[in-house]
């Protein structure tokens, strides 16, 4: 078992993931029981601490969008888009409608290709006992070449709008360098037409899986605008009122640092842990997912308030389909732009932007001055968000598994873990190479 | 024949496969740069005959250094998963693909090895020599693929 250990000295466990596999980048989990009692929950990211906001002072605002879409290998748009809502507000930069669809568009793209990977190959395992998706394939064959199909859709919608399928290079503050013909997009739609009816298919797959019994009084945060479901505009909004414009998010919001993780933990101030991500969203927002998407949740008992987070597959599958028929809506209504990009002279000030990553509340806030360079940068990205989140279900989890052997019990602990989709590092990667006799 | 480069350019010895591939297109070898996503490898080399791959790998030797691996016939391993932000890497995508039956009939790994990994950093002097003598490996491999066989 790589990087994992489970051991008994007297009545006392503990439980030790060094690496934790199928997720996104580098974290651990450390769970200590004594007898059936649970001691300690420590989920840690040992990436070394992002750099990217003492990276980016001193560089002017411009190119803010390229540099940041380099933290996430998964989720470079989410990152793209906080950082150009935060810009054009220092600026008041109001940007052509279409511009905003285009930006709504290049989004489901992310969404799709990220919740595919997530659903079917890093989550889909746990449900169906495998230990990776390599064991999966060889007996759901149907499942993987889903999902790659799925992925490569996503890829084409970010290829065609942000000119690669990762780190995309056409956004930027106003709009884009570069902006698609109606033909270029409809030559997408009857691939997103498929991908939508396979999407809701595959909810009905999921919500067949087995759930652990668990429930939980979460807040759930998350965007929330008054026609849309939320990716790239909208307030910030709780199932416990909170009801707050973006540049309110430190007021209400505080990152602490803790020992054993080099990624700050972030509470609300007055009430602690709190979850960002589909089951937020979905939570929040329900009436405002198109009708085949609450069609589908419904029919597979999936309704707000979800307060199962081992059933945010489900969820994730419903945002698929919401993605897919979101795209093909956004596609039958674009005109291009009549400009596509605006611009406005630079001034010195501070902006607030956020938007929905596949994983959550992505938060950005940027001082520039008066000569456009950046003086200060904060990013809260969601799984610094959800850390706390993941430990608090952790501490809750763990009692109901004692019963398990401890290879059992860590498993189960890695999947709650997945229940977030955490995106811990990204943008690296690189192989160790064993040679096998 | 295709020559599928992967890393991050902006994340120290990480970026040895992207520059190996700007290095090859001066010499005039038709190199993509890639993000290294497993899902995405395995719907690029689909069809192909023969692949040539170049990435940063870490197996202990001393930074810069060039292995080269024939992966179909000896199995590029599982790691711990240090280092790493990929959910699935090149071995998950080689084991996935003969799974599912797209698998090219040969793929070569050239391997660059890399040690820091910091994001915003370039990559090491010794990296960089690598990167030029991994190059030039490809730059062969490809000429020997084109010459005809006697």
């Amino acid at each position: 078992m790589n990087g994992k250990a489970a051991t008994k000295v007297s009545n006392s466990r503990s439980i030790k993931v060094d690496y934790l596999a199928r997720v996104e980048g580098e974290g651990s989990i450390q769970v200590k029981l004594k007898g059936d009692q649970v001691q300690d929950v420590q989920f840690g990211i040992f990436e070394p601490p992002r750099l990217f906001e003492a990276f980016l002072r001193g560089r002017h605002y411009l190119e803010v969008p390229d540099i940041v879409a380099r933290i996430c290998g998964i989720c470079p748009v989410a990152y793209q888009m906080s950082a150009v809502n935060a810009l054009e507000r220092i600026l008041d930069i109001a940007v052509d409608p279409a511009v905003q669809l285009l930006r709504r568009l290049i989004y489901c793209g992310e969404w799709i290709e990220s919740h595919a990977l997530h659903v079917f190959m890093l989550h889909a395992p746990d449900f169906l006992g495998f230990p990776d998706a390599i064991r999966m394939a060889a007996e759901h064959r149907e499942l993987v070449e889903l999902a790659l199909r799925l992925k490569k859709i996503g890829n084409q919608l970010m290829i065609v709008l942000g000119g690669r399928e990762i780190h995309p290079i056409s956004v930027t503050v106003g709009g884009f360098y570069k902006v698609p013909t109606k033909a270029d997009l409809r030559a997408l739609v009857d691939d997103l037409v498929w991908a939508r009816d396979t999407s809701i298919a595959a909810v009905r797959i999921v919500a067949g899986l087995d759930f652990p019994d668990f429930e939980q009084d979460y807040e759930f945060v998350a965007l929330s605008h008054p026609s849309e479901y939320p990716l790239n505009e909208g307030r910030l909004l709780s199932n416990r009122g909170l009801d707050i414009d973006v540049s309110e998010f430190n007021g209400q919001f505080m990152e602490q640092h803790v020992k054993h993780s080099n990624a700050l933990h972030c509470r609300l101030r007055e009430r602690g842990s709190y979850l960002v991500g589909p089951l937020a969203r979905f939570n929040l927002n329900f009436d405002k997912l198109p009708e085949a998407a609450q069609q589908v949740a419904r029919e597979c008992g999936v309704a707000p308030p979800c307060l199962n987070p081992f059933r945010s597959i489900v969820v994730r599958a419903v945002e698929l389909v919401f993605a897919c028929e979101e795209a093909l809506r956004l596609i039958a209504q674009y005109e291009p732009p009549a400009a596509p990009r605006v611009e406005a002279p630079v001034r010195a000030g501070t902006g607030h932007g956020a938007s929905e990553a596949p994983r959550g509340v992505l938060y950005h806030r940027y001082e520039i001055d008066e000569h456009g360079l950046i003086v200060n940068a904060q990013i809260v990205p969601p799984t610094a968000q959800n850390q706390k989140r993941i430990e608090d279900d952790l501490w809750r989890f763990v009692p109901q598994l004692t019963a398990l052997s401890l290879d059992k019990i860590t498993a189960k602990c890695e999947q709650a873990v997945r229940n977030y989709d955490p995106c811990i590092s990204c943008a690296t990667h690189f192989v160790k190479v064993e040679r096998i006799p | 024949m295709l020559v599928v480069c992967c890393g991050n350019p902006d994340r120290g010895d990480d970026a040895a496969g992207a520059f190996v591939a700007r290095r090859l297109r001066e010499m005039g070898i038709d190199a993509r740069e890639h993000s290294g996503d497993a899902l995405s490898l395995i719907d690029t080399w689909q069809g192909a005959d023969e692949v040539v791959l170049v990435d940063a790998v870490v197996t202990g030797r001393r930074a810069g250094t060039v292995s080269v691996w024939d992966t179909l016939e000896s199995p590029v391993a599982g790691r711990p998963r240090i280092g790493s932000s990929h959910a699935l890497g090149l071995a998950e995508a080689i084991a996935i693909s003969r799974t599912l039956g797209g698998l090219p009939r040969r793929l070569t790994l050239y391997g660059i090895e890399a040690r820091r990994f910091e994001m915003g950093e370039p990559p090491s002097k010794a990296v960089l020599r690598g990167v030029e003598r991994a190059a030039r490996k490809v730059y062969e491999h490809c000429i020997d693929q084109r010459r005809p066989a006697v």
